[in-house]
């Protein structure tokens, strides 16, 4: 069945917030994954001044896609959630520690070590259960009458711990390069030494992941066969990496960053292409998940009103506080 | 009762909505407050406000943040546990959760901020009309949950096509028979709570004999809020109660703990239903009286439990007694406030130390009706997790097993009693520390971070709390 331009209008509305949510959030959760990393109080400070403007406003890209994946595509979202079940409740627990993390370990003294573990335990856990559900979706979702028929841990076979390694790793990536662009002097400099290190940790995971994909999921490469056209996107992805390190190297700020972006937007890219047209893989199609019209058009006023608002909030957040963080930009 | 995913389910979805319902019906009431407190600033220009103003806006400031936190949560229980729900009543439920999702997102990227952080910045008039959209703002979110939790308690407005739920007028959905009743009937109850804390607060400090002005204030202002709400309120309910009459027979009978259908039917006033007997012990009854406040005559047949068929029945046990719960906690507040009222009236009212102790102890009073209120009509609508449409066993997530539901229930109540505890305990030291002379004009923090905002304030109160930022 061909899908409608309402449908694909609102699966263009949860591809954009999800690749939105991943290069924006992905950067302060890697922050927070870094934050673990150095005992030193001047340098934590710095770390949440980074993205202490920015994440609540990045974590409302999260919630768009779970909002819209209700309305627009129920049943993706019934079956993602139930077959997330844990890394679900786990992702809820991680985000409330780093929020009240954020507020609380400024207040309290004798509490502060248990807001800072719960930051960066928060941080890599929520970062971990994405990485992991992407795995686990790579491998393949089993439904049965529309709903998820597999177990409560299918999220932890090694296929999916791996890729929730790499999301780790690829998150803090993306963190370092956010704290070169914001930073200056000793956390600058540290984030630029680890940038290398990452990128080729990342390296490493990607390609046993990417090694391992074809034979746990076989359907990936008969998929791929006909769309060989795809393979640029990963091509492209290697250059960002590339990109990254001699940004690095170099010390341009920016560099490292936009090109972080870049390989997450090819990342995701190669997903959609090796999803495409499935909501669950191998299971449900846009089509078959869609919501029935009616929904989908009183739905439909509500999001063009909304999201240029959000669109406008997010850009003026990141406005407002660019540049460097320097003394009272917080 | 076996302890299946589908009880466990229940159970861990009343816990987190208990603690989340608490939040919004809470910043609803306070931002209403917030708007008539700048309003009145503004008119008279007396500082007394502006001060008051400023100390309910930081315990504001907290409690949105709490129900944001313990909202998200909310957010993601259908798909995980209700999925079965989720995916064939999605059609209609998600776009009207979506809808409340995009009006708290379109508060929080405006006027929230403006409210919290803009006092400098923006003109008096803008400030006063920031603060009376926010009121509006949390009212619209209230609305569509009120939509949605009323077509699960009668469906309307949708066919059912090859089994699948379709949505064929929007305008029954969000503007029913059902709702229409039950949105305001929310409303005054958030109002109420709050207007009950603002009268609690005031006869705190009164007692301690601190911050007099900012007390009188409240206690004037919450004692007439109440006063005039809660009859309004009473006349709300019933009509709530005719909505569930006509279209509810099954929970209705189980608030009055019916077992036999009655002509004429007499009112159980209280007394203790035997669920396993079909009877109820020690019970004080009037009789005909059921028939009065069910149909409004003397002899009219009303439906028992024995006239539904035994699948289809619900626990009489908690929609009883939270029915009276939450009645017995109305009449309190209308005592409260009256008889404040008469004090204040006499000139007496801050000399009455037996009405101050009993004021200030009604500050819990619209939280439990509230949430007495919720149980009523959430385990009276069972087995019905969506009423006559789909049975709350067969809109589990068939996936679940008890060892998950068990351990994200753990999990949640872990996290919960930690998080939300400390919440609590910020709002009691708010409140206790009371209106401080001087409050410096909060410095502007990062983002729109409404806790911070109260920190940042809060922390020149003194206590053990510490600017460190």
């Amino acid at each position: 069945m061909e899908a409608s331009p309402l449908v694909l209008f609102f699966v263009g509305v949860v591809a954009v917030s999800v690749l939105i949510y991943v290069i924006l959030d992905g950067a302060d959760l890697g922050v927070g994954i870094l934050f673990g990393t150095t005992r030193d109080e001047h340098e934590r400070d710095q770390m949440i001044a980074a993205i202490a403007p920015f994440w609540d406003g990045n974590e409302t890209w999260l919630i768009v896609v779970g909002t819209v994946l209700f309305a627009a595509f129920p049943a993706v979202y019934a079956v993602f959630l139930s077959a997330f079940y844990l890394p679900v409740v786990l992702l809820l627990v991680g985000l409330i520690f780093r929020g009240v993390a954020f507020e609380f370990r400024g207040r309290s003294d004798r509490l502060r070590p248990l807001w800072d573990r719960g930051f960066w335990l928060g941080s890599t856990a929520v970062a971990f259960v994405q990485g992991a559900a992407v795995g686990a979706m790579i491998q393949g979702i089993p439904v049965v009458n529309g709903q998820y028929s597999g177990g409560a841990f299918a999220w932890l076979a090694p296929f999916p711990v791996l890729c929730g390694i790499g999301l780790v790793i690829g998150y803090a990536l993306l963190g370092a390069s956010w704290l070169v662009l914001k930073s200056e002097d000793g956390l600058r400099e540290r984030a630029y030494r680890l940038i290398p290190w990452l990128a080729g940790a990342m390296v490493v995971v990607l390609a046993v992941a990417t090694g391992a994909t074809l034979v746990v999921a076989e359907r990936v490469a008969s998929h791929l066969a006909g769309r060989s056209w795809g393979l640029v996107l990963p091509l492209v992805g290697v250059v960002a990496v590339l990109g990254i390190v001699l940004g690095a190297r170099r010390r341009r700020d920016g560099m490292p960053f936009a090109m972080a972006a870049l390989f997450f937007l090819m990342a995701f890219l190669t997903l959609a292409v090796l999803f495409w047209p499935y909501m669950i893989p191998y299971a449900l199609t846009i089509t078959d998940t869609a919501a029935p019209e009616p929904s989908l058009d009183f739905l439909f006023w509500g999001t063009v009103v909304i999201l240029p608002v959000i669109f406008a909030y997010t850009i003026a957040v990141y406005w407002i506080f660019r540049g460097k963080l320097q003394r009272g930009y917080r | 009762m076996d302890f299946d995913p589908v009880f466990l389910s229940r159970i861990q979805f009343a816990f987190v909505v208990t603690f989340h319902i608490i939040f919004p019906s809470y910043t609803i009431g306070l931002a209403a407050w917030l708007a008539t407190l700048e309003g009145m600033a503004l008119a008279t220009g007396k500082p007394v406000y502006r001060r008051v103003f400023d100390f309910w806006l930081r315990v504001f400031a907290v409690s949105f943040g709490m129900g944001v936190v313990s909202g998200i949560v909310m957010a993601f229980q259908f798909g995980t546990n209700w999925s079965a729900m989720a995916e064939r009543t999605g059609p209609i439920q998600g776009p009207l959760l979506a809808y409340e999702s995009f009006t708290a997102f379109l508060l929080e990227a405006s006027f929230l901020g403006v409210v919290l952080l803009g006092r400098a910045r923006v003109p008096p008039a803008l400030y006063l009309f920031a603060c009376c959209m926010v009121a509006l703002g949390t009212m619209a979110s209230s609305f569509w949950i009120m939509c949605n939790n009323s077509w699960m308690q009668v469906p309307l407005g949708h066919t059912i096509v090859d089994g699948k739920v379709i949505p064929a007028d929007w305008w029954t959905i969000t503007t029913g028979p059902v709702v229409r009743w039950r949105w305001p009937h929310m409303l005054l109850g958030a109002f109420l709570t709050t207007a009950m804390t603002v009268v609690a607060t005031g006869a705190w400090y009164t007692l301690r004999g601190m911050h007099r002005a900012e007390a009188r204030v409240m206690l004037s202002w919450g004692l007439a809020l109440a006063a005039v709400l809660i009859p309004v309120q009473i006349a709300v309910g019933h009509f709530t109660g005719d909505v569930v009459h006509t279209y509810q027979p099954a929970k209705f009978a189980a608030i009055e703990a019916r077992w036999k259908t009655q002509q004429p039917a007499s009112e159980v006033i209280i007394g203790i239903p035997d669920e396993s007997a079909g009877r109820n012990l020690f019970a004080l009854e009037v009789p005909r009286l059921g028939s009065f406040i069910a149909s409004g005559t003397w002899d009219s047949r009303e439906i028992g439990l024995d006239s539904i068929p035994a699948q289809d029945r619900p626990p009489v046990l908690v929609p009883f007694f939270g029915f009276r719960i939450m009645v017995g906690m109305g009449l309190a507040m209308l005592a409260v406030s009256w008889l404040g009222l008469v004090l204040r009236w006499r000139g007496t009212l801050e000399t009455a130390r037996w009405f101050l102790w009993a004021a200030f102890l009604s500050f819990p009073t619209g939280f439990v009706a509230v949430i007495a209120g919720w149980y009523t009509a959430e385990v009276g609508r069972q087995p019905w997790i969506v009423y006559g449409l789909l049975r709350t066993r067969d809109g589990v997530t068939p996936s679940l097993t008890t060892e998950t539901v068990l351990m994200s229930f753990a999990v949640y109540v872990t996290v919960y009693l930690i998080v939300f505890g400390f919440g609590a305990h910020y709002i009691y030291r708010l409140l206790r520390d009371g209106p401080t002379p001087g409050d410096p004009v909060p410095r502007v923090t990062a983002g729109s971070r409404p806790m911070a905002f109260a920190g940042s304030a809060a922390s020149t109160t003194g206590g053990d709390v510490k600017a460190r930022e």
